[in-house]
């Protein structure tokens, strides 16, 4: 979710189609895969490649791509009422950039042999998942403030270290896409800012939006996954594979401690009796999270899971004019110009 | 009709600015060069990233084979003269 691979696609037998390189794998090479990895050099979309490393990075790119476009909607639901025309501008340009970066990422999938449309279906069939975050309603303007702050600072937290990723494309998309994520979390802390400094009423807004927002944008690293955990996942799989590169329970931890400080500075109140800062191990530590919440959204019991996944059907199925518009331009179009051609020889 | 069949796939190069070259950004897919670009605009010079933009469709790139890697680059590896470092020049010679 947001660049946390968490777990196998539903349904079987819609799994990702086999690789479809441009050319035959050449067995001779099959030692230069580990030989990259141990070095820490990059794979590219032609190198030879074990099948659970081509099939693990699909799912997590795929799923990782449709919480970027999923993720345009609770906030977009808020772009015509946003109090400003400033505000207003810095929430198109976000949630524009949010589907850019389902773009780049679409991009990267289709360089390990899938096709775009056939994972958008995988998604409108919901057989892929995508962010539990996005389930959730945004019900105040608030929202609009701590999803910039709470939930882009996690995926920040999660997409920094993917930057490193061994697969070459995903890593450059999330340079891209890391760089554009500063301005979502700042306009996100800047518009609690503001509304913490204004009225009580405002306040008390701001204040409600944390208590929602907190323990889903932890939920977003996905499951505990260090000590006990540390043989149920994929974590360690994940990490031979340079895919990951810190555990789950790391970067939430690194999250909570970037965050609370912030929090203070807003004067809120952080929704944990248990919170408490350990002066021995330098770490902020939190009360325990709801995980069976995090699984019954993930199996499509959030409050909106069944909404978001309607409207983007129905955004693509009212696209589709448009889409074949185009088609048919392109092919009147590419027509006109054979024909000038040939008429000139 | 689905993306597959009509929409191809084009490969995006940005001219960061003046006296820079047209460098690799990453790829889309359009029905024509013409919204090729225009996408490409939109998806990859949001924040003023390029003065220039090249689309080139993905199906007319020849590239070289990964498989070949080593024969087809291994004659530059034993050509160490063509590096300036190979030559033993006295360490008092200014210039050079
Ligand atoms: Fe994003
Ligand atoms: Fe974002």
């Amino acid at each position: 979710m947001y660049g946390t691979d968490f777990g196998p696609d539903d349904a079987a037998g819609t799994g990702p189609r086999p690789p479809a390189p441009d050319e035959p794998l050449n067995a001779a090479d099959a030692g230069i895969f580990d030989d990259l990895l141990e070095h820490d050099l990059r794979i590219e979309p032609r190198d030879e490649m074990p099948e659970a490393y081509r099939s693990t990075l699909v799912r997590q790119i795929a799923q990782h791509a449709h919480s970027e476009i999923i993720g345009m909607q609770p906030e977009g639901n808020w772009i015509t009422r946003a109090p400003s025309l400033r505000r207003k501008a810095i929430l198109i340009a976000k949630v524009q950039d949010e589907a850019g970066h389902g773009l780049y990422l679409y991009s990267a999938a289709e360089t390990l042999g899938v096709d775009r449309a056939d994972l958008l279906d995988r998604l409108h069939r919901g057989t892929q998942k995508y962010s539990t975050i996005f389930n959730y309603p945004t019900l105040t303007w608030a929202d609009v403030g701590a999803i910039g702050w709470l939930v882009d600072g996690a995926a920040i937290m999660n997409q920094v270290p993917l930057c490193r990723c061994s697969y070459g494309p995903y890593a450059r998309a999330m340079i891209r896409v890391c760089k554009e994520e500063s301005f979502h979390q700042r306009q996100g802390f800047e518009l609690l800012w503001t509304m913490c400094r204004g009225t009580d009423a405002q306040k008390a807004m701001a204040q409600d939006a944390l208590d929602r927002w907190w323990w889903p944008a932890l939920m977003m690293f996905g499951p505990p996954d260090t000590g006990e955990a540390a043989t149920g996942g994929h974590t360690a799989q994940s990490m031979a594979w340079g895919i990951k590169r810190f555990s789950n329970d790391d970067l939430r931890q690194r999250f909570v401690d970037m965050t609370v400080p912030q929090a203070e500075k807003l004067g809120l109140r952080m929704p944990d009796p248990d919170l408490a800062w350990n002066a021995e191990s330098g770490h902020w530590e939190h009360g325990p999270i709801d995980w069976g919440e995090f699984r019954r959204v993930l199996g499509g019991d959030g409050a909106c899971n069944a909404q978001r996944l309607a409207h983007r059907v129905r955004a693509h199925e009212d696209g589709a004019w448009v889409r074949e518009a185009a088609v048919a331009y392109a092919a009147k179009h590419a027509d006109g110009r054979s024909r000038r051609r040939g008429s000139a020889a | 009709m689905s993306e597959r069949a009509g929409w191809p796939l084009w490969e995006i190069f940005v001219r960061p600015k003046r006296g820079l070259s047209h460098v690799h950004a990453g790829s889309l897919h359009a029905p024509d060069a013409e919204m090729a670009l225009r996408n490409a605009r939109d998806l990859y010079t949001r924040r003023g990233e390029g003065v220039s933009l090249w689309v080139v469709r993905a199906a007319d790139i020849t590239a070289s084979s990964p498989q070949e890697r080593g024969a087809f680059f291994d004659p530059a590896d034993d050509k160490v003269y063509r590096h300036p470092t190979f030559y033993d020049i006295p360490a008092d010679v200014e210039y050079l």
